[in-house]
């Protein structure tokens, strides 16, 4: 068994809140030297462990093929068929698979702070693929990267966040991120998904309940899709969601001409977005996909200590 | 008695500070027999003694009495027994200890109290046993206090839970009423708290975990107060109050005269929700660290005398019940070798609190809490449970060397002034510092 170490390996990518500005300017950077149609073998024969304790689409497949392009050899561990189903604690599933041979874990799980918990007693590096409601570092910054492809800079940029923000670890990443690079974001929503303590999060935010007010001169419309499984007996009334809150055609053009829509997805069409929102050609929710692939491969490289 | 069995003892040299006498000057204090024999300026003591401890630099007080701890036994001692808890008592200066019933099974009847209370169980402090107030601490039945009590129970409460049903509530403090036993409330409205893992604010906005409302607490100490009123001779205590509006509902019981005592404990004068950082699962407890101003409330009822007891709420868990996620952990911290040294260093050094103001509130504050006679004053005749402390002592706390069978404390190497030199129980030394 290894002895705690407490302080995570380097190259772990915990959350966005305690990477300094300069990690994030060198990884778009990175990201942007990356890919995945130009394979580059800088991870020849790294074992990377993805481990999903949650379902995930996007940012698993996404893990996969950066760690693939760059020539690494990936292992998919889920919670139902391992032994996490016969109650194997986190720390333990962590030490199986360092023993295994892992030289890195990229992992997913339902409970804020999982990553840190195995990045402080693990020596290899601990790649966040989304805690909780906490964070989800590769997201933000695919996102960045994205904003940063349709515009010139961060830097004065008005960005709406619309939705759960309260069950949201893309909104708190992406909150972190953005308002160090000099973005006003507003944040919007009904009080139970955008409590008042949310513009306590990092400073500059504003909130709204005004969907109009929100989207007014926006440069990014960022919206978010209602979290069902993690409502926990809330009860809120979608129908009323979508009346005051939807993003339609009509509210966007609201906001500046050039501005994009961006969501993390799932989207649930017809409820936070309409498909003609989706798929306008202001819609930015493909590019993140996509952009999804040089960022990590921008993350894996920099975790094995690649980061060329 | 066989001649090597010392049974007097001279403690000469100290300063007494017993808040209940109203004594705070050098003093020599004999005890014989397990009782307090005499008390005198220094070196007017009259009757020989077998034994002396110099107590010359050293605070002397009436024992500590913690109403709220929870030694894990029957049914957890992995965690905690009543060996190593109250060893564990012992070097934190208490000479008494109140244990909680959430034990394995619930301890709901007269037998298992008597049980706590034998001599195999190896305690090395005085036991008082709190017992369930509802069978199995399910909250639909109340247990049969007389027999309880006659068994040796100080108090009946739910504690890890609350007593919600207002019937039931209602009812456990009327029967409280007739034989006089103080009902203990954990005070939290699980409706509102449900998934919680701390307390609701920005920080437990920031790490993404579902925050505990501070009037989850409030409404139930509200609730409590208003039937506390309602029930002529009832005793409600609040267990480790931590928010600034149960206080003011507590400040409205005392004032309307109702029979309300509450506790803290040191961590909740001491910490905030913040110093859970990033995921400490060893400042993860129930109720949960609170906001700046809820310390802030604490502070101030600790110095005007709202608070009646520093409670330790020490609950020990095994190292694979923290090193967990966050939201899985188990809830709770030891407390009792440190309660002392967070008290002076904060309460005393840090916030001026006055030493004898500091001694009620762990001595003479809790015996009238759960009315546990000649004990809390070192007045003649009570029993010789004394501890004696240095205020000034500089040291640093290693959970290494904790007598308690886990390590679950968010006060490991941290620097403190204030510790316990010497407890006794009974007229015996059964701690000593080196």
């Amino acid at each position: 068994m290894l002895a705690p170490s407490n302080s995570p390996a380097r190259g772990s990518l915990l959350d966005i809140e305690h990477l300094e500005d300069k990690e994030i300017l060198s990884l778009l950077q990175l990201a942007r030297r990356m890919n995945p149609l130009k394979p580059r073998p800088l991870l020849r024969n790294k074992r990377i462990i993805l481990l999903f304790y949650e379902p995930s689409t996007r940012t698993r497949s996404s893990f996969e093929i950066a760690a693939k392009s760059l020539g690494a050899i990936t292992t998919l561990v889920q919670s139902s068929g391992s032994s996490i189903e016969k109650g194997e604690s986190l720390l333990d599933t962590g030490y199986t698979l360092r023993a295994v041979g892992a030289d890195a874990i990229v992992i997913r799980h339902p409970s804020a702070g999982a990553p840190h918990l195995m990045a402080k007693h693990l020596d290899i590096p601990v790649i966040n693929a989304g805690d909780g409601m906490h964070e989800h570092p590769s997201q933000a910054l695919l996102d960045a990267f994205t904003i940063l492809e349709h515009k010139k800079s961060l830097k004065g940029l008005q960005v709406a966040i619309i939705g759960d923000i309260v069950h949201s670890r893309v909104a708190r990443s992406a909150c972190h991120l953005l308002t160090r690079f000099g973005i006003k974001i507003t944040l919007c929503g009904p009080q139970e998904f955008v409590p008042e303590v949310a513009a306590t999060l990092a400073p500059g935010l504003r909130i709204t309940r005004h969907l109009e007010e929100a989207v007014r001169g926006a440069d990014v419309v960022m919206l978010l899709r209602v979290q069902k499984e993690r409502l926990a007996g809330q009860k809120i009334a979608l129908q009323d969601y979508i009346a005051h809150y939807q993003m339609t055609a009509a509210r966007l053009h609201l906001a500046k001409r050039d501005a994009i829509v961006m969501h993390p997805g799932p989207i649930i069409r017809g409820l936070e977005l309409t498909s003609e929102v989706a798929d306008s050609p202001q819609s930015a929710i493909m590019d993140e996909v996509s952009n999804g692939v040089p960022v990590r491969m921008a993350i894996l490289a920099r975790a094995l200590g690649r980061a060329k | 008695m066989s001649r090597q069995d010392n049974n007097s003892l001279l403690i000469k040299g100290g300063h007494l500070i017993d808040p209940a006498a109203k004594i705070n000057a050098p003093m020599d204090i004999l005890l014989r027999d397990g009782r307090v024999a005499e008390i005198a300026p220094p070196k007017k003591v009259r009757g020989g003694c077998d034994e002396k401890f110099d107590a010359r630099g050293l605070i002397v007080s009436p024992g500590f009495i913690d109403l709220h701890v929870h030694l894990r036994e029957p049914g957890q001692s992995y965690k905690e027994t009543i060996a190593t808890g109250t060893a564990a008592a012992a070097a934190g200066g208490f000479t008494s200890v109140c244990t909680m019933p959430n034990t394995v099974p619930v301890v709901d009847t007269d037998a298992w109290v008597t049980w706590l209370r034998r001599p195999e169980r190896g305690a090395v402090v005085n036991v008082f046993p709190v017992a369930a107030a509802t069978r199995a601490s399910r909250g639909h039945s109340l247990t049969d206090f007389a027999a309880l009590q006659r068994a040796g129970a100080a108090a009946v409460t739910d504690d890890g839970k609350p007593i919600l049903d207002d019937e039931i509530m209602l009812a456990a403090l009327r029967l409280g009423a007739e034989l006089n036993l103080p009902i203990v409330q954990h005070a939290e409205d699980t409706h509102l708290t449900e998934h919680c893992s701390m307390h609701g604010g920005p920080t437990s906005f920031r790490l993404g975990l579902r925050g505990m409302p501070t009037a989850a607490e409030a409404a139930i100490v509200d609730r409590d107060i208003s039937f506390a009123q309602q029930i002529r001779e009832s005793r409600l205590h609040v267990a480790h109050l931590s928010t600034s509006d149960a206080l003011k509902a507590v400040r409205r019981g005392k004032r309307a005269r109702a029979r309300v005592t509450c506790e803290v404990t040191p961590h909740h004068f001491t910490l905030l929700d913040s110093d859970v950082g990033e995921y400490d699962t060893n400042c993860k407890m129930n109720p949960p660290l609170r906001s700046a101003s809820d310390r802030e409330a604490i502070l101030v009822a600790l110095a005007d005398g709202t608070i009646d007891a520093i409670a330790t709420d020490h609950a020990p868990h095994a190292a694979h019940e923290k090193q967990v996620e966050f939201e899985r952990a188990a809830f709770g911290i030891t407390g009792l070798e440190t309660a002392l040294a967070l008290a002076i260093t904060k309460l005393h050094h840090e916030h001026k609190i006055p030493l004898m103001r500091l001694v009620e509130l762990l001595t003479a504050g809790p015996a009238r809490v759960f009315d546990l006679r000649s004990r809390g004053s070192l007045q003649r005749g009570n029993f010789a449970d004394v501890t004696i402390f240095d205020p000034k002592k500089r040291w640093t706390f290693e959970v290494s060397k904790s007598r308690s069978l886990s390590r679950n404390t968010p006060f490991d190497g941290w620097q403190f002034t204030g510790k316990v030199a010497a407890t006794i129980v009974g007229g015996k030394i059964v701690y000593r510092a080196d």
